[in-house]
């Protein structure tokens, strides 16, 4: 049987709130995937359906081609990394990650050298007598990512694992994190909110607004082309402006710019561009503007520039490929590449370049 | 149906029948008996049908409803003079490094769970018309009043049950954020002032919950206004009691209407004020507790002079008692001296109550604990539809004062289909109805604490729901069912209202031995019996304090 994972249109109701709209993923076996999205999106709500912990409303759960549906939760085999770890608080730290080995009656004499060596994996052995209330929020974290993982469930599931840490920790543990489940190549389900941790950590990512799926790929693909303005503005930072498609990806662009972007179908009409601070570059003509405001950031340097019709821009300009910084007031012209861009139509924001 | 496939049928669902369960136990020993004597109270003997008989006589009668008001009056002042001494208390222990914190605070949880006769009997001791005080102050020709009747009642209730708002009023005032108190001290407020301005208004609240939990004991209270109330100021429980045992025929029909008159005066004040604090909730957790206030001297005896006073007070009947065990006696009186003979004399009558108080009330707790574990878990995380009917059935026993029970019981099981009076079982039912609530609120209260994410952990890892919960989620629960447990075995120990109507004197226990005593004045055996009892209490008390580093709330 297979790790993968397979949801076809997953519905949730909370009463007549619809938490997910029908959800459909496609998880392939030893991958670790990423529910991205704002607060509120519905990312717990289904990775609580995995476990088996909600009610499902609508739809259907694959393990491989199992249904699970009506699978209770102890008996779906999977890990889980709770938010707030959920570490047993009467057992101690060797005893909590032995806990899932004695429900599934591993025998004694092998559990012991699984728990050293889980312990072992993600550096916290020398606590393994500890309780609890004795570990700082770290430990804590790699006694809920031992226990979750030493019973080598087909998934992993991780809600928010990082969040109680600080920025440093988070950053240190999310490569823990990263290498252990190469190292183990079990089907990772990871939830959180912070895009960057997302990219950084991900094969593949969704990313989610309102309980829907706005897009789903690789950290590249969802970065370099946002399929709608949400995912183009929760992922990285974009600038948005709003042009003319007038015919077979012909673009104006507030009649300043008239440019030829690759396109996947046919629309002509109103709509808009969006493009990175780091794509659009100072030029002797296009967009003409006044730089507001400079932030030497090290290696590049962030402008804050308004167009004369009004709209300010986000320019990143990397400190290697120039040497004169521009100042506040300084009259400027931007362009930008037009196959490096997304353009999407105003109305339905589907987005047309490819 | 999609729908149905998804969710496994209701018959599967453990809780199901956990909660069908305690409402088969709620319907079989509340529901039915209280219906039984609503029923009673409107039949008679006289005739045939439903009648308002029983409820023409007692508002006719003076000796009816003259105890009406006499027991609105011994349940209202108690509850006026327990504010006006708990409050202050509270105050003054959560705010000062009064001396022997730790101690004034057992002594007021020894007096609020001492026997309910108790400060009665201690009072009488002292004051009565043979009380060594009396007998000493008549020898320089100074008489006092007469501590029968109304106001010996209110001062011995208030004096026991001071303690309720005490210590709501403490942990109210432990809640508020010491910044806000800091705040009003910056704009300039003297502390007079502050404590009107700030502090009270945050802990009315606590203090209005206090004061309907002091009003329904002393409304219930049986023991006190039996000794104290003599042969003219009788209260609605004592009526009870007396109607039943009087009535000829036994139907208890007036009695069950004074039962629904009781019943319906706690239900009022239950919901004035749930009704008045929900309009003025404050809700807050503080941040940062108060601090201390450090006093030196002078001012620390002041600050602690209040308190010890309180508190010695209260406690004052516990070793009055206790001593007066001691002396001689000559059959309805203290003699003077020191003596074992009142402990020699009790002979078998000592061991048989004992061995009845501990049975019982363990056997009870055996109950309490596992369906009060089942039932907490139940209300707090399987609320369902049903959830608010278990919580609502929870109050039933704080609504229902004990002599109502004990009538409702004898009224229900004297007959087919299910006759218990008489027997151990129906006083061991009425201990698990009356006193379950304390460990299922206590259970409540931490589980509500208690991160729901450990179970899934649990059960994520494979270990079914059902076998779940016993090894984690009840195993985490067991100091919140300790500390509520521990209440409920105590005030089984100490129950007299309720199994003095059921006991069939075969089932006497401790507490029903002591007060049988004490009411036939043979006052040494009474004594010795009152003794231990309170001894017994409050060591238990003191180990469960320890045992839980005083967490122990009532
Ligand atoms: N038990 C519940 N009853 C009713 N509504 C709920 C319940 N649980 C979640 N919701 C709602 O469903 C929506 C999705 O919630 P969910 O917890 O899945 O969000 P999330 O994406 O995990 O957010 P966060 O990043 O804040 O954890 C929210 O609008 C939430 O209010
Ligand atoms: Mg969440």
């Amino acid at each position: 049987m297979s790790n993968a994972v397979i949801i076809k249109d997953a519905v949730k109701k909370y009463g007549d709130f619809v938490a997910l709209k029908g959800v459909s993923l496609d998880i392939k076996e030893g991958e670790f995937f990423t529910l991205l999205g704002p607060s509120g999106c519905g990312k717990t709500t289904l990775l609580r359906m995995i476990a088996g912990f909600n009610s499902i409303e609508g739809g259907e759960f694959y393990f491989g081609d199992r249904l699970i549906n009506t699978v209770p939760a102890h008996k779906r085999d999977i890990g889980m990394v709770f938010q707030n770890y959920a570490i047993f608080p009467h057992l101690t730290v060797e005893e909590n990650v032995a806990y899932g080995l004695k429900a599934r009656k591993v025998p004694k004499a092998e559990i012991e050298p699984r728990v050293r060596e889980a312990l072992e994996l993600v550096q916290i052995a020398h606590l393994a007598k500890r309780k609890p209330n004795e570990l700082s929020g770290g430990q804590q974290q790699r006694v809920a990512l031992a226990r979750a993982f030493v019973i080598e469930p087909s998934v992993l599931l991780m809600d928010e694992p990082l969040s109680n840490l600080d920025a440093k920790l988070r950053v240190q543990m999310r490569t823990v994190i990263k290498k252990l489940q190469r190292k183990l190549g079990i089907t990772t389900i990871y939830v959180t909110h912070d895009q960057e941790e997302a990219l950084a950590i991900s094969d593949r990512i969704a990313v989610m607004r309102d309980g829907v799926i706005m897009q789903c790929g690789t950290p590249t693909e969802i970065y370099a082309k946002p399929e709608n303005p949400f995912v183009a503005s929760f992922i990285g930072v974009s600038n948005f402006l709003d042009c003319n498609v007038e015919a077979d990806g012909i673009v104006d662009v507030q009649g300043e710019m008239r440019i030829q972007v690759p396109v996947s179908r046919n629309y002509v009409g109103p709509a808009r561009l969006s493009a990175r601070p780091e794509q659009l570059f100072f030029a002797e003509s296009g967009m003409s503007g006044e730089v507001q405001f400079s932030t030497f950031l090290g290696d590049f340097i962030e402008y804050e520039v308004k167009l004369d019709g009004g709209q300010s821009l986000i320019v990143n300009e990397y400190t290697k490929d120039t040497t004169d910084v521009h100042e506040p007031g300084e009259k400027v012209h931007l362009s930008f590449d037009p196959s490096r861009i997304s353009v999407y139509e105003a109305e339905s924001e589907e987005v047309i370049t490819c | 149906m999609l729908k149905s496939k998804n969710t496994m049928p209701f018959y599967m669902d453990p809780w199901f029948w956990v909660k069908l369960m305690v409402f088969v136990i709620f319907a079989l020993f509340l529901v039915w008996p209280f219906s039984s004597i609503i029923i009673n109270a409107f039949k008679s003997n006289k005739v045939d049908g439903f009648t308002l008989n029983n409820f023409d006589k007692f508002f006719n009668k003076k000796y009816y409803y003259g105890a009406l008001w006499n027991s609105v009056a011994v349940s209202v002042v108690p509850t006026i003079v327990a504010v006006i001494l708990g409050v202050p208390m509270a105050y003054l222990m959560t705010r000062y490094n009064v001396w022997g914190k730790k101690l004034w605070h057992i002594l007021a949880i020894l007096s609020l769970m001492s026997p309910p006769f108790l400060g009665a009997y201690a009072w009488i001791m002292l004051f009565g018309r043979a009380g060594s005080v009396t007998t000493f102050l008549a020898k320089y020709g100074i008489t006092i009043g007469t501590i029968y009747g109304f106001g010996g009642i209110s001062t011995v209730l208030a004096l026991k049950l001071y303690p309720y708002i005490y210590m709501y009023t403490s942990g109210a005032m432990e809640s508020i954020d010491s910044s806000l108190e800091e705040c009003a001290e910056n704009l300039g407020s003297d502390r007079l002032r502050r404590f009107v301005t700030v502090t009270m208004p945050v802990v009315t609240p606590s203090i209005t919950a206090g004061a309907l939990v002091v009003f329904m004991s002393a409304l219930a209270d049986f023991g006190t206004p039996m000794l104290l109330g003599g042969q003219d100021f009788r209260t609605l429980p004592v009526l009870i009691y007396n109607e039943y045992l009087s009535e000829t025929g036994g139907n208890g029909n007036l009695a069950s209407a004074i039962s629904i008159i009781i019943v319906i005066i706690t239900l009022v004040m239950l919901l004035v004020q749930k009704t008045w604090v929900s309009r003025r909730n404050y809700v807050m957790s503080a941040l940062r507790p108060p601090k201390e206030i450090e006093v030196h001297g002078f001012k620390r005896f002041l600050v602690t002079l209040p308190v010890f006073l309180i508190s010695f007070v209260s406690f004052l009947p516990q070793i009055v008692v206790c001593a007066s065990s001691f002396q001689h006696t000559n059959y309805s009186s203290f003699t003077g001296g020191f003596t074992f003979e009142n402990y020699q004399n009790l002979g078998s009558r000592l061991w048989s109550s004992l061995a009845n108080t501990f049975t019982y009330s363990l056997t009870a707790m055996v109950f309490i604990v596992i369906i009060g574990i089942l039932m907490s878990y139940a209300i707090v995380r399987r609320k369902g539809k049903t959830g608010g009917l278990l919580d609502m059935l929870l109050m039933a026993p704080y609504v229902i004062p004990g002599s109502v029970l004990g009538l409702c019981y004898i009224v229900t099981f004297n007959v087919k289909p299910l006759i218990l009076t008489g027997t151990a079982t129906i006083i061991i039912i009425s201990y698990i109805i009356r006193k379950l609530p304390y460990t299922v609120r206590s259970a409540s209260a931490f589980l509500m604490q208690m991160d729901p994410s450990v179970e899934e952990a649990s059960i994520n890892l494979g270990v079914p729901p059902m076998k779940t919960f016993w090894k984690v989620t009840a195993r985490l629960m067991l100091p919140g069912v300790f500390s509520g447990a521990i209440l409920s075995w105590v005030t089984c120990i100490n129950e007299l209202s309720c199994s003095i109507m059921l006991s069939s004197g075969r089932n006497n226990t401790l507490t029903i031995e002591a007060y049988t005593n004490i009411v036939r004045n043979s006052v040494g055996s009474g004594a010795a019996l009152s003794a231990i009892l309170t001894v017994t209490s409050a060591v238990i008390l003191i180990i469960a304090l320890r045992a839980t580093k005083g967490k122990i709330s009532v």
